[in-house]
C-alpha cells in the first residue's frame, strides 16, 4: 500500500479521486481551496477523466455537482463554510429531489475565524436539511470518509455532508492510499418526477426524506466513525466531536487519564449509542469543535447540569479548540514556563509590495479626503486590507458582493458619494446581480472593481470574468460611456484620480475597472518562464 | 524518539519549505508526522507558524500543547519571540538574527537581542551565510542547518528531503539549499 504526506484537503481529494468521482465543483475558499487545487494537478499528471474546475460561486457548483448526480455519475462539491450559504438554496433542495450518482459536499468550517468573517456551524445545516454528516478527526478518516460518504450517498439516494475544520484542513499527516475504484457510468435519473419540486411533488418526497431518518439513524448507530474508547473512570465521561477526539486522547494519554470516551464522527446522533454511553456517568463532557450544537441538544430545554462543555463555560464559548482547553476541562493546569515579552508586537497580514490595490487606495485617499463625509463600501478580499493602517480607506466587508448592493442602498437613502470596491472574482461571484439592481434604478453609485485577473486571496486560481468584465458591465446595461478602465501604476495617478473623480460626480451607474494583473502571479508566470 | 517544534516567520520567509524538509526527512527515517501549517489571508506579510510533530508512536493532536516544544525553529528573531509560550522549561530557541521590519512599530533591535539572549538561544546570521552561498533566499535552510544537531535526524535524509521538495525547480536550486544547509551546520560545529 501507498503511503503519502497530504493536508486534510489533499486527503480529501485523494479519497474522491480513488471514490470513482467524476466531477469535482468548488470556488475557492479558506480552508478548503487545496482540495479543488490538489484534483486539478492530479487530472493534469496523470490524465484522469474527472472534471475539476472552479465554479463562479458555491451555488453554481452545487447545482453543477448535482446535475452531474443527475445523470448517474459521483460528484463532489467543496467550499469554506460561508460558501454553504451562498448554495443553501441548491443544498436544501437536494435533500429533497434526493441524488441519483453519489453526491458528496464537503464543506470546511473556520472556527476561531482565522481567514473568515464569522465562525457558523456547517452541523446546523446538515441537520437543517436531515442529511448525514460526516466528521473525520484525522487525515486518514478523512480520506476513508469520502469513499464511505459516496457509498452512503448511493445506498441512501441523498447527498452527504462531509465536515472539516481549519485545523484538519491545513495539517499534514502520513496516510494509506486504499484502490482506486472505477468512475459510474453514464445512467441519467430514470424518475421524471423526482427533480420536479412542483409542491404535489415535492410533499411527496419530503415525507420520503422523514420516513428514512430512522434508518440514517440507525446507520450512525452502527457507523465506524462513532465509536468508544473504554476506560475506567466510573462517573465522568466524554463526548467528543470530529478533531476535538485528537486533544481529548493526546491529554487523556499525557497525563494517564483513563477517562471513558465516546467518540462522534457522524450524524445525525446515534441516540441509543450515546444514552448507553452517558446513562453510566454523572459527568460528561461534551467537546464539540464549533458550535455548541449538540451539546444544547443533550442538555435540553431546562438544562441537565451532566452534560458540560460549551455552554456553562467549561470549555470556550468560541474559537477553535486545542489540547490545553481540554486540560483545563479537565481540571489539569498546563504550565507555561516563558511569558511572550511585551515588545512582542503584532504583525497583520498586509497588501504585497507592488500590489495594485495599494495604488487604487492611494488614489482613493487623496480624492476622498476633498469630501467631509465619505464612506467606501468593500467586499471579500485582499483589498479587504484596505480596512487597515496605512490606508483605512474601506468601512465594508460583510459577504460576497454585498459592497454593491450596500453602495446601491446607501445611494438610495441618499449618501453621497456611494462608492464600492470589489474584486474581479469576487464581481463575477456574486456582484453582478446587484449591479444590474443599481442599473434598473439608476442608482448614483460608482462602482470600481479592481480586477488583478486572479482570485488572489486563495493563492491565484482562475478568476471567472477574466477578459470579460468590461463587456459583462455593458451586457447588464451599465452606460457605455460610464465604464471606464485604468490601470493602476504610480504613473498613471494624476490620470486615474481624474477619471474616477468624474465618475463619482456622475449622477448615475458607473464602473470603473481598475486592472493591473496581481504581483503574485505575476511574479510566478515570469519566475515559471524562465 | 518524539520532537515538537514551532517554526516561525513571516509570510513569504520560506517556513513552510522547512516544514516540508523535515517532514520527508522525518517519513524516510520511519517516523510519524503531524504538521499545522497557516494558509490564507495572514500569509501576506504576516506572522506565520507551523506546529510540527515527529514521533516513532501515533501522534493525535495536530497542535502543540503549551509549555511543552522541544524547540521554536524561527527565521525572523520577532517571531521567534511571538510563540514563547509554547516552548518547554529545558527547550530551545534557533533563529535567524535578521530583522524583517514591514510594521511601523518594530520593537528596538537591541532589546530585542537581549530578550532572545536571555534564553536559551541559539542566534545566527542567515542571511549572511546564505549570500555567500549566492542566494538570500537560502536563509531558511540555513535556519534548518543550524537546528540539525537538535534534530535527530539524519543528514542524509535531509539532503534527500532538500532534493526532492526542490525537483521541479531544478539541480542548481537544489544544489545551492543543500550548500546552505551544509554552511548552517558548520556555524554549530565551529
Amino acid at each position: 500500500m501507498n503511503t503519502e504526506l497530504l493536508l486534510g484537503d489533499e486527503a480529501i481529494a485523494l479519497g474522491a479521486i480513488d471514490a470513482g468521482v467524476s466531477g469535482v465543483y468548488a470556488y475557492p475558499g479558506t480552508p478548503s481551496t487545496e482540495i479543488m487545487e490538489y484534483v486539478q494537478e492530479y487530472v493534469k499528471n496523470f490524465q484522469e477523466p474527472i472534471q475539476a474546475s472552479w465554479s463562479v460561486n458555491e451555488k453554481t457548483a452545487y447545482e453543477a455537482a448535482l446535475g452531474m448526480s443527475y445523470a448517474g455519475k459521483r460528484a463532489m462539491v467543496c467550499m469554506k463554510h460561508v460558501g454553504l450559504n451562498v448554495a443553501s438554496d441548491a443544498f436544501i433542495n437536494s435533500a429533497i429531489t434526493g441524488v441519483n450518482g453519489g453526491l458528496v459536499l464537503v464543506v470546511a468550517d473556520d472556527p476561531s475565524m482565522h481567514s473568515s468573517q464569522n465562525e457558523q456551524d456547517s452541523r446546523f445545516y446538515g441537520k437543517f436539511a436531515m442529511i448525514p454528516i460526516i466528521e473525520p478527526a484525522n487525515q486518514q478518516e478523512a480520506y476513508e470518509a469520502i469513499k464511505y460518504a459516496f457509498d452512503l450517498s448511493e445506498s441512501l439516494k441523498l447527498p452527504v455532508m462531509l465536515r472539516i475544520t481549519t485545523r484538519l484542513a491545513h495539517s499534514r499527516s502520513l496516510l494509506k492510499r486504499g484502490h482506486q475504484r472505477e468512475q459510474n457510468p453514464l445512467n441519467p435519473e430514470k424518475n421524471l418526477r423526482r427533480f420536479v419540486l412542483l409542491p404535489n411533488n415535492a410533499r411527496i418526497n419530503y415525507n420520503y426524506l422523514i420516513e428514512q431518518q430512522k434508518s440514517i439513524i440507525e446507520i450512525s448507530e452502527n457507523s465506524p466513525f462513532n465509536k468508544i474508547f473504554e476506560g475506567t473512570h466510573l462517573s465522568k465521561a466524554i463526548i467528543a466531536f470530529g478533531i476535538g477526539f485528537n486533544y481529548v486522547i493526546e491529554v487523556l494519554q499525557k497525563y494517564n487519564l483513563s477517562i471513558p470516551v465516546l467518540k462522534i464522527g457522524q450524524y445525525p446522533l446515534p441516540e441509543k449509542k450515546i444514552k448507553m454511553f452517558s446513562d453510566k456517568y454523572d459527568s460528561v463532557l461534551i467537546v464539540e469543535e464549533g458550535y455548541p450544537i449538540f451539546e444544547e441538544i443533550l442538555k435540553g430545554f431546562f438544562g441537565n447540569d451532566k452534560f458540560k462543555g460549551r455552554l456553562d463555560g467549561i470549555l470556550p464559548r468560541t474559537g477553535e479548540l486545542n489540547p490545553d482547553i481540554i486540560s483545563n476541562a479537565l481540571s489539569i493546569k498546563t504550565k507555561v514556563y516563558y511569558e511572550v515579552p511585551e515588545i512582542v508586537r503584532p504583525r497583520l497580514p498586509q497588501l504585497c509590495q507592488g500590489c495594485s490595490h495599494r495604488d487604487l487606495f492611494d488614489y482613493l485617499k487623496k480624492i476622498l479626503s476633498n469630501y467631509p463625509n465619505y464612506r467606501v463600501f468593500s467586499d471579500i478580499g485582499c483589498y479587504t486590507l484596505g480596512a487597515l493602517p496605512p490606508y483605512e480607506i474601506i468601512h465594508s466587508c460583510v459577504d460576497m458582493g454585498a459592497s454593491v448592493t450596500m453602495a446601491k442602498g446607501a445611494a438610495d437613502a441618499g449618501f453621497r458619494p456611494a462608492i464600492a470596491v470589489i474584486g474581479d472574482s469576487t464581481f463575477t461571484h456574486s456582484g453582478i446581480t446587484g449591479l444590474i439592481d443599481a442599473v434598473n434604478d439608476n442608482s448614483p453609485v460608482t462602482i470600481i472593481i479592481s480586477d488583478n485577473r486572479t482570485t488572489a486571496m486563495t493563492g491565484g486560481q482562475k478568476s471567472s470574468g477574466t477578459d470579460r468584465i468590461v463587456s459583462i458591465c455593458k451586457g447588464v446595461g451599465v452606460e457605455e460611456n460610464h465604464i471606464r478602465k485604468i490601470e493602476p501604476l504610480k504613473k498613471n495617478e494624476e490620470l486615474n484620480i481624474k477619471i474616477i473623480t468624474e465618475e463619482i460626480e456622475y449622477n448615475g451607474v458607473s464602473v470603473i475597472i481598475s486592472e493591473r494583473e496581481c504581483i503574485q502571479t505575476a511574479v510566478r508566470k515570469k519566475r515559471q518562464q524562465s | 524518539m518524539k520532537k515538537d517544534i514551532i517554526l516561525s516567520g513571516v509570510g513569504g520567509q520560506g517556513i513552510l519549505s522547512i516544514a516540508s524538509v523535515i517532514d520527508l526527512a522525518a517519513i524516510k527515517s520511519g517516523l510519524n508526522v503531524k504538521q499545522s501549517e497557516v494558509h490564507g489571508m495572514s500569509q501576506r506579510g504576516g506572522a506565520v507558524q507551523s506546529h510540527l510533530r515527529i514521533s516513532d508512536g501515533i501522534i493525535y493532536s495536530d497542535i502543540i500543547s503549551l509549555g511543552t516544544a522541544d524547540m521554536i525553529v524561527s527565521v525572523e528573531p520577532l517571531e521567534a519571540l511571538r510563540y514563547l509560550s509554547f516552548l518547554k522549561q529545558d527547550g530551545r530557541i534557533i533563529t535567524s538574527v535578521n530583522f524583517y521590519k514591514n510594521i511601523e512599530n518594530y520593537p528596538d533591535e537591541t532589546e530585542l537581542i537581549d530578550e532572545l539572549n536571555r534564553l536559551n538561544c541559539l542566534m545566527i546570521d542567515a542571511e549572511k551565510v546564505a549570500r555567500e552561498v549566492g542566494n538570500v533566499k537560502t536563509s531558511n535552510m540555513v535556519v534548518l542547518g543550524a537546528a540539525m544537531p537538535f534534530l535527530d535526524l539524519p543528514q542524509q535524509n535531509i539532503e534527500f528531503a532538500i532534493a526532492e521538495i526542490f525537483k521541479n525547480k531544478g539541480q542548481n536550486i537544489i544544489d545551492v539549499n543543500i550548500m546552505a544547509l551544509r554552511k548552517g551546520i558548520e556555524l554549530i560545529n565551529l
